[in-house]
């Protein structure tokens, strides 16, 4: 295990000349970005700039066009067990399957990330869903459904948290919490990176990293 | 109160529910990069348990294939006549034939449901391997489509006149075919998982691998009916199960990255 220090040097996710086309359509090219420790970024663009496809990318679950990701320097393709060991992905659909209860999603998606026999009550409380562990999640409203993926974030020990519109269908009060815990992931020393609409209201913005695409991809047609 | 970290908005309600207070995760540590080795027996369990509870809460999963079996056979000998030599003289092929219409139709629900809800990222995006997680969700497709399809096989067969030598034939060839058509199925669904249509795609891609199985099961149980060994037959069948426990795991683990990404 490595201890990472206070503000290591070497970024724990960087991601190198990135070139991003979908539908025959260039979203952005030669884009780099390092992430450190400690970071929030925040992933600014219109609709259809290609936020989801760069933070599928950061992910490893889509292959860039042209470029890499490193993970601590090695590409993620090479170290992807690890990779995906200290990775918490969460995209715009939440992973959850109507037919399981709030309480048995939980423990079977952070049981998948190899956290076995945690206290699910604790963690889905601090989610406002005291009280609907037993209840089947198609039962459940949209926000209540994002909150189960999102419980995950409460429980989570991985340095690097991929999430994409984490705040869709969140009350003002569960956003409110959700930045605080974004701040605290960031003190212990790990990074978020994120989309969002909203304008973070507790957190101080120059804390903030932001990533614009705003590539012209209307008139770059290849 | 506010800006502490990991605060937690409910602590009334929580405090209400046996004085239990939400994880004090202020005082957590620092990360550090996790590096261990996942056990592969635990998350294929996870996985196994996970698709069979769904399964039996979303019952159509598994009544669907098994009356589609059923009906088929059993439409058959209103067809054709009530005629006992032409009956058994047909019922390998109509057994066997309506076995594989029947795990085509139920292929579809194996990573569709979990590419429309996300959760096939989550699958993919977690510390274990893939190819575990896959197998164990294709034993759990075979637990709910197959298993069911060897227990009605007998009865159906007795509907169809079934010469009486042949049923252990029936039974065995049934036991290592439907796995087969799992697994080889498997990885047409995930070949086609992307595509919002391609349910046509996927029989294509998929019924001419399930040829083979199909020739050898039939040409096994007339063999037995004949008093014939059929010891031949069973072992093709038993290394087309073989290959394909070994090898379409891996298959599906390429095919899903590909068509997700």
């Amino acid at each position: 295990m490595t201890i990472l220090a206070k503000k290591t040097l070497s970024p724990l996710i960087s991601a190198k000349q990135l070139t991003c086309i979908r539908e025959e359509r260039l979203l952005f090219e030669t884009l780099s970005v390092d992430i450190f420790a400690g970071d929030i970024v925040q992933i600014e663009g219109a609709n259809g700039s290609g936020k989801t496809s760069l933070l599928r990318i950061l992910s490893g679950l889509s292959q860039p066009y042209e470029g890499k990701v490193y993970f601590q320097q090695t590409n993620i393709e090479d170290c992807r067990e690890q990779f995906q060991q200290n990775l918490l992905y969460l995209g715009h659909l939440a992973g959850i399957k109507g037919e399981m209860s709030a309480e048995e999603n939980f423990s079977f998606n952070t049981a998948l990330h190899g956290n076995q026999n945690c206290h699910h009550e604790d963690y889905l409380s601090c989610v406002n869903l005291c009280g609907f562990e037993d209840s089947l999640a198609s039962h459940l409203s949209a926000g209540q459904h994002r909150r189960i993926a999102l419980a995950r974030l409460y429980q989570s020990q991985a340095a690097v948290w991929i999430l994409d519109e984490p705040f869709t269908a969140i009350d003002k009060e569960g956003v409110a919490s959700l930045e605080a815990l974004f701040v605290g992931h960031a003190k212990r020393g790990g990074c978020v990176i994120m989309t969002t609409h909203q304008d973070l209201m507790t957190i101080n913005s120059s804390t903030i990293k932001k990533v614009t695409l705003d590539y012209d991809y209307g008139s770059m047609r290849i | 109160m506010k800006n502490l970290p990991y605060q937690c908005n409910n602590k009334e309600l929580a405090v209400e529910k046996n004085n239990r207070l939400p994880p004090d995760t202020t005082k957590l540590d620092r990360i550090v990069i996790i590096d261990e080795q996942p056990s592969y027996s635990q998350a294929f369990k996870l996985v196994l348990t996970r698709d069979l509870v769904i399964a039996l809460r979303h019952k159509d999963d598994f009544l669907n294939p098994l009356l589609f079996f059923i009906i088929i056979v059993t439409l058959f000998p209103l067809g054709v006549g009530p005629d006992v030599s032409i009956l058994s003289r047909i019922a390998p092929g109509i057994i066997w034939v309506a076995a594989l219409l029947a795990t085509l139709l139920s292929l579809d629900r194996l990573f569709k449901s979990d590419h429309l809800d996300g959760s096939l990222e989550q699958l993919l995006l977690s510390p274990q391997p893939l190819f575990i997680l896959v197998l164990a969700k294709i034993t759990a497709h075979w637990l709910i489509t197959g298993l069911p399809l060897i227990i009605i096989a007998p009865l159906l067969a007795v509907l169809l006149h079934l010469d009486e030598r042949s049923y252990s034939a029936l039974f065995l060839t049934l036991l290592l075919g439907t796995p087969v058509l799992s697994l080889l199925g498997s990885i047409g669904v995930a070949l086609t998982v992307g595509i919002k249509k391609g349910g046509v795609l996927l029989s294509l891609l998929v019924l001419p691998l399930y040829i083979p199985v199909l020739i050898f099961s039939t040409g096994a149980i007339d063999n037995a009916a004949l008093g014939l060994p059929y010891s031949g037959q069973l072992a093709i069948i038993a290394a087309l199960f073989f290959g394909s426990l070994t090898l379409a795991p891996f298959a599906v683990a390429a095919a899903l990255k590909v068509s997700t990404n």
